[in-house]
């Protein structure tokens, strides 16, 4: 055995039967394994695409994704991806080749220092030196990456040290002396947590991507105390989004009861989120009326760092909300719900109906088909508020998305490692013309595995979002923009990777089109002629508060004469 | 406000980029770092001086304890002991000068390393308030070249830094 085929040997101890990859000079050693490996491999077109597809993989299977990829160019396709799984704290275990260790530090060919270019975007890295050190490293990489508040591991392996003799043993033991996540959290502070909510006139609980896996909790929790809970971006499906205590996500375009409910909140809960300013605005005008702000999260480092904290928990989201539930109470907070409901009625999510097809109806329209029983994914922009604002996601790990960084090109990329963790249930990528470009060449992936997602191009001819910001705050010079002129049909080219394309612009056809996209077995892409100025509301302009939220489309009550 | 931090780490390649790395990219203010090894093989310890106020403190020690390879990170805000060492080139315009600058080296204690015709080394230890007080008083002189090591410190007494017994695995 060589180095490269304990490489594989200690990746299946991990329990991995799927990599994502694309292969290389330097690497090869590894890919020759592979020929031998019941591993399975999923060639992509472009590492970046590896790299998103192994994240989705992670977030909708709970388990660690992998990505596979040769030194330099393509080491460095992954940083994208990389920065998107730390930012959105997903496991996932890049392996990449690297030159022989004779020829680091030469300017080799294909040589990067790609040990140096990721240590800013993942949560460690290693370089291989000792063929002896392979079943330590990756058992540690799997450990580092999936336990505490999980995120990407890199492992660089020089080509020698794939091609080195390998004789050891697999049972190796993680030596981490300064690696010891905190998973229970503190009794005391539960305890105080719970006697805060007891004493609240005004609670919320807001639940973010880091209780992913604590639904059952989560949902036990609020059902018991009765509170109102507001799941951020991240967060969405950890709480049901047909509940009837469900307030809508917060933030730059959440709900005008989700956001309003936090602004006048006494006592927030706030379980597995990170308070990113796209959820709270300006800092110093998040929630001024909370006098006690809980803060249960795995990583210490988040607790304090950007919002003033009363009662932090460290500890896991699962663990913890499991505490709280068995130590909650009935909360006596009719009149907060009163108020609650009044807002919720007044300013629920919807749009006004025009001749034209809208993105929002046809989102509602695969909610409603799907009864919400499907894994959706997007792109970035307007097309993925839409989609968080009207797909109702009642299960975890049913939305998968680019939160923290809101990397353009994603969905495609998640929706195939989303179809290959959970084969048999349907995936949907929301996509937008602009985001779906930076990455469609993995098209050819979903027609290599005949993987049947279901790609809606909400198509409308611009960089919607940027043309909205363009819109609103800079006079509506819309500049760079435009891609109407020069799209794809994007149809045709599905056809011509030989996956279904349609094309639906008749919004009375919204319906039967829905159900032939469902019904066909296979791949499918909807291109969606959506109106070019539509707008995603409400919305709070960056570094705004809840006050400064604009509930409806000034362009709309405008057109409208009032 | 200043404080000093001390960081056990882990000797591995890289180590110390990480924490140079994460100290640019998080904006904190560092007016010195000084590393070395410790008596343990495989450990190395770093000195850190920082300013700030307590929220930036709060938050460089979490994001050091975030590195794997940290080990153990620690405020020295209870009594310590902290000692930098520095090299300081003078000028020596003439025999006048030379007792004046012997003078002032003396009341710092300060060691005289190599004299030459128009130069002196001076070896200074101290906190750095007193490497900074003999530099600016040889100043007037005219200051030839200056290294500091930058702060290295100890914890008072019994208080050490060390590796935390295993914690059962999650
Ligand atoms: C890689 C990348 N580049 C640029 C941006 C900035 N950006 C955010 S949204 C957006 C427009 C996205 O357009 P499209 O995918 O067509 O979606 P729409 O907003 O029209 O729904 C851009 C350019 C980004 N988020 N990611």
């Amino acid at each position: 055995m060589n180095g490269a085929a304990a490489i594989l040997k200690a990746l299946e101890k991990q329990g991995v039967n799927i990599i994502f990859g694309h292969p290389g000079g330097t690497i090869m050693p590894t890919y020759d394994a592979l020929y031998d490996s019941p591993i399975r491999h999923i060639l992509v077109r472009h590492e970046q695409g590896g790299v998103h597809a192994a994240t989705a993989y992670a977030r909708a299977s709970g388990k660690v994704g992998v990505v596979m990829a040769t030194s330099g160019p393509g080491a460095l396709n992954l940083v994208t991806g990389l920065q998107d799984a730390l930012m959105d704290s997903t496991a996932v275990v890049a392996i990449t080749g690297n030159v022989p260790q004779a020829l680091i530090g030469t300017d080799a060919f294909q040589e990067a220092d790609v040990c140096g270019i990721t240590q800013p975007v993942t949560k460690h890295n290693f370089q291989i030196r000792d063929v002896r050190d392979i079943p330590r490293v990756i058992a540690e990489a799997f450990y580092i990456a999936s336990t505490g508040r999980p995120g990407p591991v890199l492992v660089d392996v020089p080509k020698d040290v794939q091609l080195a003799p390998f004789s050891g043993s697999f049972d190796v033991e993680i030596d981490l002396p300064g690696y010891k996540p905190t998973f229970k959290g503190h009794p005391r502070q539960i305890e105080r947590a719970l006697e805060a909510l007891a004493k609240a006139k005004k609670p919320v609980l807001m639940v973010g991507g880091g209780a992913q896996h604590a639904s059952a909790e989560v949902i036990e929790f609020a059902e018991k105390s009765g509170i109102p809970v507001i799941p951020t971006l991240m967060g969405l499906g950890a709480f049901p989004g047909t509940h009837r205590q469900f307030l809508g996500m917060p933030g730059m375009h959440g709900s005008v009861a989700a956001n309003w409910a936090i602004h006048n909140a006494d006592t927030i809960l706030a379980i597995g989120l990170r308070f990113d300013d796209r959820v709270t605005g300006k800092v110093s005008r998040f929630a001024p009326n909370a006098h006690t702000i809980i803060h249960v999260d795995i990583d210490p480092a988040e607790i304090g760092k950007l919002v003033s904290t009363a009662i932090p928990v460290v500890g896991d989201a699962k663990w913890v909300a499991a505490e709280l539930a068995k130590g909650a109470r009935k909360l006596s907070i009719a009149e907060w719900w009163q108020q609650v409901d009044e807002w919720r009625t007044k300013h629920p999510f919807g749009w006004n109906s025009k001749p034209y097809l809208q993105s929002q109806e046809v989102i509602h329209a695969f909610w409603e088909a799907t009864g919400g029983k499907a894994i959706v994914t997007s792109g970035v922009g307007q097309h993925q508020m839409f989609t968080a604002q009207f797909f109702k996601f009642d299960k975890p790990r049913s939305w998968i998305n680019s939160g923290g960084l809101g990397t353009m090109g994603v969905g495609l990329p998640f929706a195939i490692g989303a179809a290959l963790a959970r084969p048999g249930e349907t995936v949907i990528d929301f996509d937008g013309d602009g985001s779906f470009q930076m990455t469609l060449q993995e098209l050819a992936t979903v027609k290599k595995y005949n993987l049947p997602v279901k790609i809606v191009i909400l198509n409308n001819g611009f960089l919607g979002m940027v043309r909205q910001w363009q819109d609103l705050f800079h006079a509506r010079r819309y500049s760079e923009v435009y891609l109407a002129d020069s799209n794809p049909d994007f149809a045709k080219l599905a056809e011509a990777y030989g996956i279904k394309g349609l094309t639906l612009s008749d919004r009375g056809k919204l319906a039967e089109t829905v159900k032939e996209v469902l019904e066909h077995e296979g791949p499918v892409l909807l291109d969606c002629r959506v109106h070019h100025e539509e707008g995603v509301f409400p919305m709070i302009p960056s570094g705004g508060a809840a006050e400064d939220m604009i509930i409806e489309n000034p362009r709309e009550a405008v057109e409208a004469g009032d | 406000m200043r404080h000093v931090v001390s960081v056990l780490v882990q000797d591995k390649p890289g180590v110390l980029q990480r924490i140079a790395g994460l100290i640019a990219r998080r904006g904190f203010n560092i007016e010195s770092l000084a590393v070395g090894r410790t008596h343990q093989e495989g450990l190395s310890r770093i000195s850190l001086v920082v300013t700030g106020d307590d929220r930036v403190l709060e938050q460089v020690e979490k994001q050091l304890n975030r590195l794997i390879e940290v080990i153990k990170v620690t405020d020295h805000s209870e009594p310590h002991v902290e000692r930098e060492l520095a090299l300081v080139k003078v000028a020596v315009p003439g025999m006048e000068e030379r007792l004046e600058i012997k003078d002032i080296a003396e009341a710092f204690r300060a060691r005289i390393v190599d004299v030459a015709r128009k130069s002196i080394i001076f070896e200074l230890t101290g906190d750095s308030s007193k490497v900074h007080n003999f530099i600016e008083a040889m100043r007037p002189y005219g200051l030839l070249e200056v290294m500091r090591t930058g702060a290295v410190a100890l914890s008072r007494g019994e208080q050490v830094l060390k590796v935390r017994e295993k914690k059962p695995a999650v």
